[in-house]
């Protein structure tokens, strides 16, 4: 199975209950898997009109507390910003699938992580944030998908996925988490009782974004804030390795961190301690492991499929403990062993006196 | 003392923001008395638009959201998809849908979605200060369209009605004009048929069209505006059933 079935049973065996998307490559297998899926199913399956209309019939399936997700890529997810912004201020639980291309502009359709700064800092208007996963492999690109709506259920938050066209495109063998539509990850879920389902017999239920009285919408953001605030404290997750006799660490997420981790391994063949941090939630951000890590004074190397944009939450987090390098290819680029093993070399070059 | 008229229990008691003589108000209260006598109250849920009736929830007692401007039909698709036991609609503006959500509703009638639309054409943007909506008749002078609109340069008024009702999935279109008593009953009747087609399991989208008067961008008094939709809007907009 590629990357993007594997990723799309997931969520059908996660308890899904509507999907609606636009084709765009490279995801358009998503799409076309789930067409299929959700039918046999009995589910609900659209194409809609517009990535624009698909993440608004994502915010109506989560308004009547339905487990919904689109998914597109880079310039789709584009115009969705408008509804993720509308879904987090409504707080509103969903998943989203970004299998990223090159950008900017209608770019190319090739892999890329162009999309790290609209993911993680926000992407539409106002203060918020979404929980963004950034898998590695096709196995993680499927079981980060019932925890993805857990987690958005359990915070009523809309979840990011963050993958790329080699992800999405990648056969590797997977095993699909099963009937994990409840507690697969031992969470115990809220109700739903916010949901639009009718006022029948009780109060009526009103999911908006708009509060006009002075000072509401100043309250609204400090409740988000202080949600957010619990997420990054519960919900951190990275996976580290060979960090602590680290010289440098090399931070890369998904697909690149697969080569990172190749890179590294060859360089301690050839005697050079490098161990690498992978972020598996771009947001909440593994600042504290990283900074942690920054108390022995490696020097960091973060290697991204873009100019640069992770390197900014990862300077952040070292705080100028100690060198933070970057090096990347941007626009459909991939980064490949040898030239990170060079880019390792040439951090292991004494300045001369 | 005999009670000749009230309240009907959805429109909630609560003071209006609506200026006075707005067809809004109107339009809200026979929603929620067709809401009522159709017994679906416990069944409905309603989507606010953006525009002066975004606060449409303060009126209505059934659940509702509020949508993005001109999302409403992609969102009412969402709910009707996942809960097709539930009575969806939307009401939405003439900005809100036959401007910035052109494509949703076209878009949404095309695919047949089984959905009750109440379209609020007021010929103007109400909420952001008068400015000139697609709907807005030539010569009408709005905040952006100082000298009156031109068809050159600013185009003709959108007939969306029309638009829609040649479309398969449209089932039902009637425009109708909130400019008398008896214009008001025929409103009603006919957004009555239109929650009673959705009832029915009738396979496709339902729209009314509400002529509307905004005497306060119209720079007229109320009962002028009235007369307004009668002797000129109905000109360009006329009224009756279009489809079904
Ligand atoms: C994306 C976006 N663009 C613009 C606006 C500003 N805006 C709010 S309401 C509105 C027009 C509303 O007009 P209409 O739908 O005709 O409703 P009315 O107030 O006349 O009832 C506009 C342009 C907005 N809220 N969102
Ligand atoms: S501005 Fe016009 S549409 Fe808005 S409340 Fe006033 S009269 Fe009604
Ligand atoms: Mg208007």
């Amino acid at each position: 199975m590629c990357g993007n079935e594997a990723m799309a049973e997931a969520a059908i065996q996660a308890g899904l209950d509507a999907y609606f998307g636009y084709p765009i490559t490279p995801q358009n297998e998503v799409t076309a898997y789930m067409s299929q899926r959700m039918s046999e199913e009995k589910r609900v399956f659209v194409q809609s009109e517009s990535e624009l209309a698909a993440i608004n019939m994502v915010f109506g399936a989560a308004a009547t507390g339905k487990r919904t997700m689109t998914s597109s890529s880079s310039p789709g997810i584009s115009l969705m910003q408008e509804g993720i912004s509308y879904l987090a201020a409504a707080e509103l639980p969903c998943v989203i699938v970004n299998v990223m291309r090159g950008g900017p502009g209608l770019g190319n359709i090739a892999p890329s992580q162009g999309d790290y700064f609209q993911s993680v800092k926000g992407g539409g208007h106002g203060d918020y944030h979404c929980i963004v996963f950034g898998p590695s492999s096709v196995q993680e690109f499927a079981d980060i998908m019932p925890l993805a709506f857990d987690l958005a259920d359990k915070y009523r938050i809309p979840a990011i996925i963050l993958a790329d066209g080699i992800l999405g495109q990648m056969m590797e063998p997977v095993v699909i988490p099963t009937n994990s539509k409840l507690n697969t990850h031992k969470l115990k879920l809220p109700k739903k009782d916010w949901a639009l389902t009718g006022a029948d017999g009780r109060k009526q239920n009103i999911v908006r974004s708009l509060w006009l009285a002075e000072g509401a919408v100043e309250q609204h953001n400090y409740d988000l804030q202080a949600k957010y605030r619990q997420i990054e404290k519960n919900e951190t997750r990275c996976e580290q390795s060979d960090v602590d006799d680290a010289d440098i660490i090399i931070v890369a997420y998904g697909i690149c961190a697969r080569i990172a981790r190749r890179a590294a391994q060859q360089a301690r063949e050839q005697g050079i301690k490098v161990g690498c941090i992978r972020p598996i939630t771009l947001w909440p951000f593994p600042s504290e492991q990283i900074s942690k890590a920054a108390d022995k004074s490696p020097i960091f190397l973060v290697v991204e499929m873009s100019c640069g944009q992770m390197v900014e939450d990862v300077r952040l987090a070292v705080a100028g403990k100690t060198p933070v390098v970057f090096w990347g290819r941007p626009g459909g680029g991939i980064p490949t062993v040898e030239k990170i093993l060079e880019k390792i070399e040439q951090l292991t070059i004494k300045p001369k006196k | 003392m005999q009670t000749v008229f009230k309240r009907t229990p959805t429109l909630k008691d609560y003071p209006t923001h609506y200026c006075p003589g707005c067809g809004h108000g109107i339009a809200h209260r026979l929603v929620c008395e067709v809401i009522d006598e159709l017994g679906i109250h416990g069944k409905t849920i309603g989507i606010a638009p953006v525009g002066c009736a975004v606060l449409a929830y303060d009126y209505f007692d059934v659940d509702m959201v509020e949508v993005a401007h001109g999302r409403a039909p992609a969102v009412a698709t969402g709910m009707k998809r996942t809960n097709p036991d539930k009575i969806v609609f939307s009401y939405q503006g003439d900005g809100d849908l036959a401007a910035i959500g052109t494509a949703e509703i076209i878009h949404a009638a095309h695919r047949a979605e089984q959905l009750t639309v109440i379209f609020i054409n007021n010929a103007v943007f109400g909420m952001t200060g008068g400015q000139m909506a697609p709907t807005t008749m030539l010569g009408q002078i709005t905040a952006t369209t100082p000298q009156g609109r031109q068809a050159d340069g600013q185009g003709y008024p959108l007939n969306v009605s029309e638009l829609l009702a040649v479309l398969p999935g449209a089932i039902y279109v009637e425009r109708c004009g909130l400019c008398s008593p008896a214009h008001i009953r025929k409103a009603k009747a006919a957004l009555k048929h239109a929650f009673e087609l959705q009832i029915n399991n009738a396979k496709g989208l339902s729209l009314v069209e509400l002529l509307s008067p905004c005497p306060t961008y119209w720079r007229m008094t109320p009962p002028d505006s009235m007369l307004y939709i009668q002797n000129e809007m109905t000109k360009v907009f006329p009224l009756g059933k279009l489809k079904g």
